[in-house]
This record gives structure tokens, sequence and C-alpha cells, in this order.
């Protein structure tokens, strides 16, 4: 038959459905780049002191440490998993951190972040070991360890503080020191995901929890061990959440019960403005940064324009329902093109 | 017995397998053997996915033996059998969507370099290789999505290429593609036949089986029933072992009083889709839409039954307009729709046997405006009776019937409104012989009892068989329309591939 003829007639079609969807890809990240821009654009015009070394230092900073828990999030979230208890993680870690130092005023920083990298994982142990043994649906799992955890911070720290001045100097430059005008935390931000994303990448146990998220069942018949890179996912997604948590404390200078309230929403909107999918299987954790600095910039933006604080959340959240509305669009308009290059075929 | 074949590459013997008090597998036996390709038949819920998922390293056997050159070996997860060089290729191809093709080829097994880190560039260059191996033009970058199935397929077999497996397991690979991509993917088995490799062919389609394999397996409700070499075998020999019955007729005919016109579609256009429509259906009529997938068959049945709005045409039933793009009103004008897909359009799959028969028929369930049970459960078990549904208990989920009697629970459930135009998409795929000859029946009866049957099938002995009129589709356009006694396969196939001189 016309076999041939048929074949090369397919391919041409094949080739530009890839690039639109390459290109939507790209676009997202681009897209994110170029909201910043306008945002930063806008601002200084109306408030030239936007872009001042101070505001941009606060800016990097606060934006970091939700960069570095986005990782972890970003992880849990690609392998159709919901990881809500980051905030709560962070918090008893930056605490245990603090009274660490409270009653050892000399010991190490290693020993610190040791200490708070051990509690993370030691939550995410949990976490990972009830969705995966038990099977319970991540979105429960981690709301109940989000109070669990949340609870016994606070029976802990009962009405405690921490403060700066009980923390050593070495310990609070992390927080605020720079280099050349760019702080530390910006710097440990943008190596840490520049790591994540080569390393999701380029290693194999990386491409297994895209292949989970894209299709669990599927996974499971390819011979990828669900269940341990399930496991493996909550458990780096608590550890990143524990370092954020002495990260946090060398930061904000002082700790108590609420520390990191209400971080892991603002994670997942990052997250999910950053391009990945919610349903797992795809995005990337420097789309995910990128998202986390675009909420970070609005939010000081709305600040220096004199818009209420309250906007702030409000615009976060369109955000949010606007970037999953664009996903759907995206993938609603694909359709068609799938269509009609499906017809090529008959 | 003529030569004894040589040591099989792979062999399961006596296998048995249990989900709770279910017995899918009592007695599972196959050898496989290299340079062969083996078909598997058998009836829905006779054994052959729980034998295929066993293989498969899916499944344990609760007892019996599989050998691998003539060693017993266990295998605890799909790992492991991948590792013995078995690969699987499921009816359904289990591909990753958001991952690009190469990367599904590699899936787990992605060649590295420095610091077992992924090398992109060798998957790429091996996955082209491969492609160019089997004869086809897969661009290794594109994401799996939206991927026909005929070419998930390709990515599959060329998994099981990349992993160098002996034994090539496909699961009715057949089920979804058009005749061009069955001939592609018969010249890719004989390809693997000739390179040493053992290739187990499950099917339901017959012809397939005689068309392609040299020995074949017949099972019946999880036994082994034969193994015989295709030669010793007739197509009616293997029915008859499968169903434990003879059947003189697949197809029974009863012949049908065409009465008035019931519905009328006229100049039906959907842009891109179809266009200039026309044909009518008369009470007591099977009509057959025909053609090649993705001909406009399904579209032109979900427009009628207003699931897509047309862009010009009308459709009426009994004289009557219907409005474009409303179901509500289509059901009311008493069509009824068997969709294609059951369970991702016809059924409910998570809700009970009893719900799924009585849901479109609330209207005459209800009191008020409350559903009482007991009068639901009346309904339902009235209907599965008439329609010999098989069923453990109406309260199950609708999942736990085998693929055929989901089949009649969809028809039940539209059947119980009286309709006065049935629309059956493909009402007897992925169904086994026994519960197909049924299906055939009710269609034929309740066409003789002056129901408007448009029917839509791929499978031309079925259209040849069931309808009184054929409308022939290509590419969106009627081409022809036969009566039934100018029908024939070869005329049928010129029409749908769109080479109409050549028929007349």
């Amino acid at each position: 038959m016309t076999t041939l003829a048929e074949e090369q007639q397919v391919v041409a079609p094949r080739a530009s459905t890839h690039t639109i969807a390459e290109l939507v890809f790209r676009f997202r990240e681009l897209g994110i780049v170029l909201a910043l821009a306008i945002v930063v654009v806008a601002t200084t015009i109306d408030n030239h002191r936007f872009l001042s070394s101070e505001s941009v230092k606060n800016l990097l900073s606060s934006a970091a440490i939700i960069a570095l828990l986005a990782i972890g999030e970003t992880i849990v979230i690609i392998t159709r998993n919901v990881d809500l208890s980051i905030g709560s993680v962070l918090g008893i870690s930056a605490y245990a951190a603090g009274v660490l130092y409270q009653h050892h005023p000399h010991v190490s920083i290693v020993l610190v972040f040791l200490l708070a990298l051990g509690i993370g994982a030691a939550c995410g142990v949990v976490n990972g070991a009830v969705v995966t043994v038990a099977r319970v649906p991540s979105l429960v799992v981690t709301l109940g360890t989000l109070y669990v955890i949340r609870g016994v911070d606070g029976a802990w720290a009962g009405g405690n503080q921490v403060n700066a001045s009980m923390l050593p100097t070495s310990f609070n430059r992390i927080g605020y020191g720079t280099v050349a005008g760019v702080p530390y935390l910006g710097i440990i931000a943008i190596v840490a995901v520049a790591i994540a994303t080569y390393a999701m990448r380029s290693f194999r146990t990386a491409r297994d929890f895209y292949a989970i998220g894209s299709d669990p069942e599927a996974a499971r018949l390819a011979g990828i061990p669900v269940g341990s890179r399930v496991f493996l996912a909550f458990v780096l997604s608590g550890s990143i959440a524990g370092l954020s948590g002495a990260v946090w404390l060398s930061y904000y200078g002082s700790v108590d019960a609420i520390a990191g309230v209400g971080y892991e929403f603002q994670v997942i909107a990052a997250v999910v403005v950053g391009g990945v999918a919610i349903f797992g299987g795809s995005g990337t954790i420097l789309g995910a940064a990128l998202g986390a600095l675009l909420l970070n910039t609005i939010n000081s933006a709305l600040v220096v324009v004199n818009v209420s604080s309250f906007w702030s959340s409000a615009v976060s959240g369109a955000l949010l329902v606007g970037a999953i509305a664009f996903d759907r669009l995206v993938a609603v308009r694909l359709a068609p093109a799938l269509r009609r290059r499906r017809r090529a075929r008959v | 017995m003529t030569t004894p074949p040589p040591e099989p590459v792979l062999a399961l013997e006596h296998a048995q397998k249990s989900f709770g008090a279910v017995h899918a597998l009592e007695d599972g036996d196959i050898r496989l053997h290299a340079g062969e390709v083996h078909g598997l038949v058998g009836e829905n819920g006779a054994g052959k996915s729980t034998l295929v998922k066993i293989l498969a390293g899916v499944h344990r056997p609760d007892a019996g033996r599989l050998l691998l050159d003539g060693e017993e070996a266990i295998f605890d997860n799909a790992k492991q059998s991948q590792a013995a060089g078995i690969a699987i290729i499921f009816q359904e191809p289990t591909l990753f969507p958001d991952l690009s093709v190469a990367e599904n080829i590699f899936v787990g097994m992605q060649p590295l370099k420095r610091f077992r880190r992924i090398d992109g560039r060798r998957m790429r260059r091996e996955a082209a290789a491969v492609f160019e191996q089997l004869g086809v033009r897969l661009d290794p970058d594109r994401l799996a999505r939206g991927l026909s199935i005929a070419d998930q397929q390709l990515v599959e077999i060329a998994k099981a290429l990349t992993t160098n497996a002996r034994v090539i397991v496909m699961d009715e690979p057949t089920a979804a593609l058009t005749a061009t991509e069955v001939d592609r993917l018969f010249g890719i088995v004989e390809t693997l036949r000739s390179r040493g490799n053992a290739v187990l062919f499950v099917s339901h389609r017959l012809e397939e089986i005689f068309g392609i394999c040299q020995r074949v397996t017949v099972m019946r409700d999880g036994r082994h029933v034969l193994t015989e070499p295709i030669e010793r075998l007739t197509i009616q020999s293997v029915i008859r072992a499968m169903v434990g019955r003879d059947m003189d007729a697949l197809f029974p005919k009863v012949p049908a009083e065409a009465g008035r016109v019931v519905l009328k579609v006229e100049r039906l256009t959907r842009e891109g889709v179809f266009t200039d429509v026309s044909f009518v259906v008369r009470s007591g009529e099977i009509v057959a839409l025909a053609g090649l997938v993705g001909a406009g068959r399904t579209e032109i049945a979900r427009a009628i039954f207003g699931i897509d709005r047309w862009d010009a045409g009308s459709v009426e039933i009994d004289g009557r307009r219907l409005p474009p793009g409303s179901p509500t009103a289509a059901m009311a004008a008493g069509i009824g729709l068997v969709p294609e897909d059951r369970r991702q359009q016809g059924l409910v799959m998570d809700l009970s046997i009893e719900r799924n028969i009585a849901l479109a028929s609330l209207d005459a369930v209800r009191r008020g405006g409350l559903i009482p049970r007991g009068a639901e459960r009346r309904f339902a078990r009235d209907w599965a009776l008439r329609l010999r549904l098989k069923y453990g208990k109406l309260t199950n989920p609708v999942w736990t019937l085998s693929g055929g009697n989901q089949q009649k629970a969809v028809l039940a459930k539209w059947l119980a409104r009286k309709p006065t135009l049935l629309i059956v998409d493909e009402p007897t795929r992925g169904i086994d012989v026994g519960t197909k000859a049924e299906v055939h029946r009710l269609l034929s009866e309740l066409a003789a009892q002056g129901v408007a049957v448009l029917m839509i099938s791929s499978e031309l002995p079925e259209v040849l068989g069931m309808a009184d009129r054929i409308v022939v589709l290509f590419e969106g356009r009627v081409m022809r329309e036969f009566e039934r006694a100018d029908a024939t396969e070869d005329a049928i196939m010129h029409a749908a591939t769109g080479m109409i001189e050549a028929a007349a």
C-alpha cells in the first residue's frame, strides 16, 4: 500500500504539535520572567525606591525561603501528591534550632543545620510512610500532620520566644549578610534551585518522579518502585522544609510557636504559578522558583505603591486561579490541533 | 503431534490465581517458542488477562510453575519479568503522557554517562535507531500526550526491542487500530518473529489470529482448552472450543419490516469534522455507519445525540427538528446512545449496577423528589433479568462486571427508556463471542419491535451481518449507501478508503 507516503504526511504535523507544546512550556518560564519585568518596571516608575538595594535585598531574601520550600514541594507535586505540612515543619525546626542556641550558645552552626534537617527528615518519613504504606491520600495525611506538628510546636514553645540576642552573630549573618549587594539567602536559593533543576532533568530517580505523576499505574507496570519513590519525595520535601527552618531563623532572628504559619499555601501557589501541573507529571523547579519570586515581588510592589496589604493575598489568589485557567486553556486550545493531526492519518 | 516442538522459551504450567472468591485462573497453561507467533483466544473472563499479568510479573500465581528456558522462575514484580526478557504490550498502552517518546522507551533504564547522569543524547539517538529498524517515523523528542493508540503501541514495541526482550506479549493490540495500522503492526510482528522472538498474540479477532499465528491456545472459564498448530484448526473449531458449543450464526438476521422514517439527518455539517451528511433510519431498521476510525462516525452520533453542536443542516426525529447541542432534548425525543467507550462514557464505574441501570430513568422511578431505593432496585432487577445480565449483587459497583456484561448494563439503561432510536457505537468492542451474539440478537429483536437502530461498527462482518442498510463515510462525507443485498466487504472497504471509482 502507500504506507510510506502516508507516513511522510504524518510526520510534518507531528513535529509542529511537538513544537507547540515545547513553546508553551518555554513560554511559561519566559512568561513569568516577562511578568516580573513588567511588575518591576511599573512599580519603579511609580516609586523609584522600589529598586533600592535595601528593598531588593529584602525581596530576594523572603523570596529565597519560599523558593527553597518550593523545591521540595515541586518534587512532591510532580509525583501527584501534595505536602501541606511544610509550613509546620519549618516552624518546628526553626524553633528547635532556636532552643538549641538558647541552651548551648556556642554550638556549631553545622550541628544546628543538622538538627533542623533531621527534624524535617523525620516529619517527611512520617508523611511518606503513612502515604505509601497505609495508602492514605497525601492531601489528608499532610493536612493532619500540618496540625499535629503545629500543635506539638505550640505545646513545646508555649509562650516562649527565642530572640536574636540569643543567637550568635555568625548565625544571624547568614540571614542578612550580602556579597556584592546580593544577600546570602538569595545565593543559597539560586544555587539550590540550579542544582535541583539540573538533578530533576538528569537522574533516573528524578525521571521516575515525573513518570509516577504522569501515570501511577503505568509506572508500576514499568517496574518503577512507586512506593519508595513517593516516600523519598516526602523525605526530601520534609528535609528541605527542615533546613529552611534554620535558614528562616537566621533571617528573622526570632522564633515562637507561629513561625511559618500559612507558608504551605504561599509555596503551593508559587509552584502552580510557576507551571508545575497540580496533578503531577510536569513542571520544573526553575519555574516554581520563578513563581515564588514573582509572587513575592508582587507583594512587595503592592506595598510600595501603597496598596493595602489585604490586596496582596487577593492578587496571589487571582494569579493562582489565572495560572490554572491558563493551563486548561492551553490544553483546550491544543486539543483541536491534536484532533486535526489525527484526522490527517486516515 | 507432528514434530515435537523445541524447548519453550517461556512456559506457564497449571497456573492458578484467585482474587478473593473469584477464580480468575484455574489451569493456565501456555508454552511460547522462539520464532513463533502464538495466538491466545478465549471469551472475556476466560483468564487471558490474568495469564498475561502473571507473565508480566504483576500477579503471582497461587499455584503452578513458570519456566524460563526450562528453569523454574518466580517474578515478584514487573521489573523482574522485564529483566528476564519479557515485554508486555498491554491493551491500553501504558505510556507517560508528560514524558517524551524517548523517555517513555527508556523509562527506568536510561543510558547513563558519568556520575549516573542520564545521557539524553544517546537516549534520543537509540530511540531514533529503533524506529528506523521498525520502519516508522516518530519524533523521539515529542511528548507522548496526543499519540494515537497505534503510535503508543509502537513506542511500547520500541521499548521491548531496546530491552532485547525475547518474549513479546501483545494483549489485544489491534482493538483500536485502523486497517492500515493493523497491517503495519502485522509487518512488525512478522519482523519480530523472523528475528527469533517468541510472540504471544492475544486477540478477539479470529481472522487476525489465523492471519499471523503459527500456534493457537484456546482458554475457557480460566482453563486451558487446547493448543494446536494453526493448520489443524478452523475458525469454527476455535469458536466451538471457546464457547464450548457450536455457534451456527454469529450474526442472527431477523428480517425487519422497515416502517416510518424515525431519524432524518439532512446536510449535517460540523466544521472540520463532517460535511453534508444526509441519511434516514426507519423504524425496524438497523442502519450501519461504516468507515475507518476518524471518518467521523462517532462524531455524527455525538452530534445527533446533542453532545456536540452542528454548524449546519438538521436532525429530525419523527418529523420534529431537534435543537442542536442538547442531549436533554435528544433524550426527550426518544434517542438513546450507547457510546463507544463504556468505561468513560457509558457507565459510572464506581456506582452500583442498579444505579447505573436506573440512571437514565430516574423520572420513572422517583416519587416526588425522592428516589425510593426499593423501586430503583426492582426496576434494575427487571431489566437485568430481561438482558440476562450476569452479576453477583445489584449493589456491587458496575466495574465488577465483565466487559460484555458492562455493555449489557449500558444497553439496559437505554432500553429501559423505551427509545424510538437507539444509537450504538461499537456495541461489541472488547466483548467475548458469546455475549457478542447476545448483543446482536438483542439489537435484532429491538429492530423487530420497531425501534430504529443506528449502529457504528469497525467490524465488517458485523456490519454485513446486522445492517439493513450501510452508510459508508470517508473523511467526514458520505461516500456511498448500500442496501444489504449489494454490500460486500470489498465494496465497503473501497468506499471507506475513498476509492469510489474502483467500487462503482
